[in-house]
């Protein structure tokens, strides 16, 4: 399995019946290829849709039908639509349960930067503040470290995407969550062990006495 | 709610002009209107909108054709010309959290002075604004938003100006259609009036200006 595939089906396992979800770009989009079989969710694009589904077969794209990332995308039976005030009133008032977002660096407390590296990546922040800030539960879907540097650091040295701390990071070496407001390996990637984890980590890692390998 | 030919409806846009677009990444941007701005060569614009497209498309002309001066928005990634004109200097732009750029309009068409939001407090978003605690909660002031022309992409007009949208060229446009000293509307279909069922009017007709006509 490549490191995107292990990352996605672990995030995958955090989906739950029912669900109001909304996948980020990357990575995150691929954790709805995993949902559990007879599992039913909702996948929300914040241009303004719940009952996101797959791409249209070739020559079945509509252009009023996008994700958002302006791809075609399809509506799922039970799928809505809505205007953008409404779709950010979901993200902000309480009605979506989970997110999932890519990441440039997590600190050890849970704090997420992803949406800007100052002079030479400014895409703008699109929706990714108001998700962090507002989602029931935040899930980071990230590789482990870029070109080997460590992602999960001690602080961010990139521009924070919100002071709320995430719920989880799911990466390719690991599970992290921040109970006490502190990292803690959770579990470790398949096969690796939780030195080759410390090793790939920046952050200062609480290390229970148990930490069991991803299941999927 | 008068009709009008597409380039009068341009013409009343003066230099310097300050529009909202509906669209998000082209999807339910007035293409038309954009078209003719350029062709008319509109300079100096101050756009609010979602973000400014790509290239060769929707709000992305007028970026090509250098038309914008400052670009209030929450992304640009997918356009790297913005980008480009921003670092050098040629273009401002303003970035703003989806969630509270939208808000922002809409408490403009709503007669409120601003909005309340946890979004951004504790990033570069809240340079320069007013924290209020309500209820033991941090949030940040941010206030309204109105422009001169709103630029609406409908997917059905009737006669008297009512409109609705389809699937997701919804996003901004009935946000925008009530924030903007004066409103101008393309549709897709214009069809008879009584056509829209009274509950699938998105936006009522009193606050459409001018519906562009067919060709």
């Amino acid at each position: 399995m490549d490191a995107q595939t292990i990352i996605a089906r672990r995030t995958a396992r955090e989906l739950a019946p029912g669900m109001l979800v909304n996948l980020g770009i990357g990575i995150p989009t691929l954790v709805a290829n995993y949902v559990p079989d007879g599992m039913h969710v909702f996948f929300q694009s914040e241009n303004g849709l719940i009952g996101t589904g797959a791409p249209p077969e070739e020559g079945m794209a509509h252009p009023m039908l996008t994700d958002a990332g302006g791809r075609p995308v399809t509506a799922l039976p039970g799928a809505s639509t809505f205007d953008s005030a409404m779709s950010f009133g979901l993200i902000r008032g309480g009605h979506l349960d989970l997110t999932v977002l890519g990441g440039l660096q997590v600190d050890q407390t849970g704090r997420l930067a992803n949406w800007t590296i100052p002079k030479k990546l400014v895409p703008g922040m699109g929706g990714a503040m108001d998700l962090v800030s507002g989602a029931k539960r935040v899930v980071v879907a990230m590789t482990h470290t870029a070109k080997g540097a460590p992602k999960i650091v001690r602080k961010c040295t990139l521009p924070l995407t919100s002071t709320r701390p995430v719920d989880l990071v799911v990466t390719e070496l690991a599970v992290i969550g921040f109970p006490n407001g502190r990292a803690t390996l959770l579990e470790t990637g398949p096969g690796i062990s939780v030195a080759q984890v410390t090793a790939a980590t920046e952050a200062e890692l609480v290390i229970p006495k148990d930490v069991p390998e991803m299941a999927f | 709610m008068r009709t009008l030919a597409l380039d009068q409806s341009v013409a009343m846009i003066p230099d310097g002009a300050s529009l909202m677009i509906g669209g998000f990444m082209a999807v339910g941007t007035p293409e038309r209107l954009i078209d003719e701005i350029v062709r008319q060569k509109k300079r100096d614009l101050t756009v609010i909108a979602n973000d400014t497209a790509a290239p060769g498309r929707g709000i992305g002309k007028l970026v090509d054709a250098r038309l914008i001066r400052k670009a209030i928005v929450s992304h640009i990634g997918l356009n790297p010309e913005t980008q480009r004109q921003m670092m050098a200097g040629e273009l401002e732009v303003e970035l703003v959290p989806q969630g509270t750029l939208v808000e922002r309009i809409r408490a403009g068409g709503y007669g409120l002075g601003g909005i309340l939001t946890q979004t951004g407090i504790g990033t570069t978003v809240e340079e320069g604004k007013r924290r209020i605690d309500v209820d033991g909660k941090s949030f940040l002031l941010e206030v309204a938003l109105r422009a001169d022309f709103a630029l609406v992409q409908a997917f059905l007009a009737d006669y008297l100006g009512n409109l609705s949208y389809a699937l997701t060229a919804r996003n901004f446009n009935p946000v925008m259609a009530m924030a903007a000293a004066t409103v101008i509307v393309c549709a897709e279909h214009i069809v008879p009036t009584g056509v829209i069922s009274p509950d699938h009017i998105m936006t009522p007709a009193p606050v459409v200006d001018y519906l562009i006509a067919n060709s």
